[in-house]
């Protein structure tokens, strides 16, 4: 075999690879994106039930609500508010008042079923998701960490 | 103090790696034998002058000055011993003090082990160690200084993340970055090979026990971060293709591929120019991987502090690192001929498509990790990649790559028999037939991936063993001279089918736990009974206890089959007082069959609590695998050929007896 062809063969092989790779980025990319919403995102560019997203905010004081594992909760920017209810242990920061990510999707009577409440690591710490959110509602304090 | 001394040996070492990075480049180039030999004492000086620096911060941890920022920000004189102590990396600035050490100690391995290195190019790969050494010393003085002094000192520190309070967080972050900074070694050799012009056999086998090492310490930093996520978050995962999590992993892919890749070059002089390039694409993404988790660009656990001037500096850094490397690739590396012509059935075949596949799979995940940092950036959209992408896209890559990795070590170098090698491999192919078929037959509506994972498994495992034993021909004679045979086997050849073995035994884990897997969440009441995985939990209710620096929520649970008196296990909800912080610790009982794993949550005020049960099949496969793929490498590294000293005399012998150590890698 002569050089050149087997330099054929390896751009041949490296071509395939890629190509195959290129569509599975393609097919796979569109639907595991997964966009991040505040409240008042939502009423802007309202998103479909069903659709999974990230939605963030504050955990609105005085909404939780447990009930065995079951827990209710609302998530605002201090402009427009959106029930959410999560199955599971919550993290250990969770807390009324406190920035909060969750990961899920609207049912068809517009709760959102998070599955996943993000944790947080330290109790100053604000998601900067969150932290921007709150500055375009113009509710957004320093001292709320960051 | 002990903060100006350290503070004074820090700039001693930027000073003396300044030098390091200048002189004996010089010399190289002029073949002056004191300039070279310069490079020798000044990896010493600067190993010594970081190390000294790295225990005046230790010492300020452990006497808990506070009138160090830095220990103030980040210890409290409560904290248990090992804490205090692994406090020190536990922080932006001493992580990089951390990184800083580990350079200089791999230099100074070069300097100590490479003697039987050619002058310049050891002269010219500790000159590189010495600029990359630099840009991190750099970086600390400006940027991060460990030792600044806070007046007046609190009486008091703010204390650790009680999260990182943990023997498996402890030992992480220095075995990753041993795995890291290792990979900067290898970076420096293809450096100065380029600065060279050559490449040659004995070139990728220096740089081959460097590979090896960097390589299995990045494999058991990875697996004790991933450990560490599993019992310490609480939510029984270990892997969610976390940003953080992809910055470790891509170096390994890249490091694999290397390890894979510079084979070729020692035994057939071919691939030069890929490997070259893997080398410097290896450490960029370590760089890279360096720079996403310290910047503050991703926000994680790791993400200690985002101060817009360290960002920019890594930046610049990453960029003149990059940039260049890659210049001097691109002006070096047309001039060097490949060696070695070869079918594309053949062990360097397999080799290649092993290097393609990683690659490209270090690719996806690359542009997976990268993409909403950019999207942010250029759009200001917020979005995430999830974990559905990375399956999608590193499964359907990396089941073409275990499938030939039990096909690659039978092919012969340069023309391999593909009908031969199917025909000695169909007892393992026969294997994993019976187990998918049995596995389906018990549950039919068992999924396809699964079954797909098990086959591999079964592949891989009964492949490496059947490649092993054909070697040393067992059975196929008298045992004594099997035994002499695999006496004889050089020791990588050993270390390859062990790491085999330990990925196969990751696939199993990874395979039956997220198939089988079982899981109860709900209110439990004390005397309460549930049934997870064939075991019987009940709950024994939970009480508050006291901790060295927090109080906590005990529960008990006992855990039994019908047969046995069973096992009690002890989540905790704890609250520390310093930061104030509550964290789950679940307890697990760990078996070679399965892991029982429990949480407890918060009391519901009617006597309940809500409670997580997981029963995970097989799970701790995953870390014994990666364990044993780590005593792989270290078996291979172990070999004589490969003997840091013994470069040269290992080259001769080669050469007397070709048959016998061309055999593997």
């Amino acid at each position: 075999m002569t050089r050149k062809k087997r330099r054929l063969y390896f751009v041949l092989a490296g071509m395939c690879v890629l190509g195959i790779a290129a569509a599975l980025v393609l097919t796979s990319f569109e639907d595991s994106l997964v966009f991040f919403r505040s409240p008042s995102d939502l009423v802007e560019k309202p998103i479909e039930p069903g659709r999974n997203f990230r939605l963030g905010g504050l955990v609105e004081e005085g909404s939780v609500e447990k009930n065995g594992v079951i827990t209710r909760f609302s998530v605002t920017d201090l402009n427009e508010v959106v029930p959410v209810t999560f199955k599971g242990l919550l993290p250990d920061l969770f807390r009324e008042g406190q920035g909060v990510v969750t990961e899920g999707a609207f049912n068809e009577e517009g709760v959102f079923v998070a599955t996943n409440v993000l944790a947080k690591h330290d109790e100053n710490y604000m998601p900067p998701e969150v932290a921007d959110a709150l500055k375009k509602a113009g509710q957004w304090q320093p001292e709320d960490g960051g | 103090m002990v903060a100006e001394i350290g503070q004074f040996v820090l700039i001693l070492a930027l000073i003396t790696a300044v030098f390091q990075g200048i002189f004996p480049l010089i010399g190289a180039a002029r073949n002056s034998q004191p300039m070279m030999r310069f490079a020798n004492n000044a990896a010493f000086v600067q190993f010594a002058a970081i190390a000294g620096a790295f225990i005046c911060l230790t010492i300020g941890y452990v006497a808990s000055d506070f009138s160090i920022l830095n220990v103030a920000n980040n210890s409290h004189s409560l904290k248990p011993m090992l804490y205090k102590i692994s406090g020190v990396w536990g922080n932006h600035e001493g992580s990089l003090l951390l990184w800083s050490l580990i350079l200089a100690l791999f230099g100074l391995a070069v300097a100590a082990f490479g003697r039987n290195l050619p002058d310049t190019l050891k002269a010219r790969v500790l000159s590189i160690q010495g600029l990359i050494g630099v840009g991190f010393l750099m970086f600390i003085l400006f940027t991060s200084n460990p030792f600044e002094r806070l007046d007046p000192a609190p009486l008091d520190g703010s204390g650790l993340n009680p999260l990182l309070q943990d023997p498996g967080l402890a030992f992480h972050p220095p075995f990753l970055y041993l795995g890291y900074v290792g990979l900067s070694v290898t970076f420096s050799f293809a450096i100065a090979a380029l600065i060279e012009g050559r490449v040659d056999p004995a070139w990728a086998r220096w740089v081959r026990p460097w590979t090896l090492a960097a390589w299995g310490f990045l494999t058991i930093g990875i697996a004790l971060g991933s450990w560490w996520a599993y019992y310490e978050l609480g939510w029984g995962g270990w892997w969610f293709w976390d940003p953080v999590e992809n910055a470790s992993f891509m170096p390994w892919l890249a490091a694999t591929a290397l390890l894979h890749s510079a084979i070729v070059v020692e035994k057939r002089d071919a691939l030069k120019n890929w490997t070259i390039l893997l080398a410097i694409v290896a450490f960029s993404l370590s760089l890279l991987g360096t720079f996403l988790v310290r910047s503050g660009v991703l926000n994680s656990v790791h993400a200690f502090a985002s101060d817009p001037a360290r960002g920019i500096f890594i930046l610049i850094f990453l960029i003149f690192v990059i940039g260049g490397s890659l210049l001097l690739y691109g002006i070096r590396a047309p001039q060097m001929k490949g060696g070695g012509l070869f079918s594309p059935i053949s062990r360097e075949g397999a080799l290649v498509l092993n290097n393609l596949l990683l690659s490209t799979a270090t690719a996806t995940i690359l542009l997976g990790t990268l993409y909403p940092i950019f999207l942010d950036a250029f759009t200001g959209a917020k979005v995430s990649v999830g974990p559905p992408y990375f399956e999608a896209t590193f499964l359907p890559l990396a089941i073409p790559l275990v499938i030939a990795m039990a096909f690659g070590p039978f092919f012969a170098w340069k023309r391999g028999d593909l009908a031969g090698v199917i025909s000695r491999l169909k007892f393992a192919l026969l294997v994993s037939f019976v187990l998918v078929g049995f596995t389906w037959w018990q549950q039919t509506n068992t999924p396809v991936m699964s079954l797909v994972g098990l086959g591999l498994f079964a592949w891989v495992f009964v492949g490496s063993l059947l490649e092993w034993s054909e070697r040393i021909k067992l059975f196929r004679g008298p045992l004594a001279s099997s035994w002499r045979r695999m006496k004889q086997l050089p020791r990588s050849a050993h270390g390859m089918t062990v790491a085999h073995i330990g990925v196969a035994l990751v696939i199993l884990g990874i395979t039956a736990s997220e198939t089988w897997q079982s899981e109860h969440l709900g209110v439990m009441r004390p005397g309460e009974i549930v049934s997870v995985g064939g075991y019987d939990f009940r709950f024994d209710g939970a009480e508050t206890i006291a901790g060295p620096n927090y109080d906590a929520v005990r529960g008990t649970f006992l855990a039994s089959t019908g047969s046995n008196k069973g096992v009690y296990l002890y989540p905790e909800q704890r609250r520390y007082t310093t930061p104030p912080m509550d964290t789950t610790e679940a307890a697990i009982r760990p078996m070679l069959s399965a892991d029982l794993y429990t949480v407890i949550g918060e009391e519901d005020g009617t006597g309940g609590y809500a409670v997580r049960i997981y029963h995970k099949p097989f799970i701790s496969w995953i870390w014994i695998g990666s364990f044993v793929m780590f005593l792989g490498g270290a078996l291979s590294l172990s070999d004589r050929r490969l003997r840091l000293g013994a470069p040269r005399r290992a080259r001769r012998k080669e050469t007397a007896s070709p048959d016998l150590s061309g055999a593997k890698g």
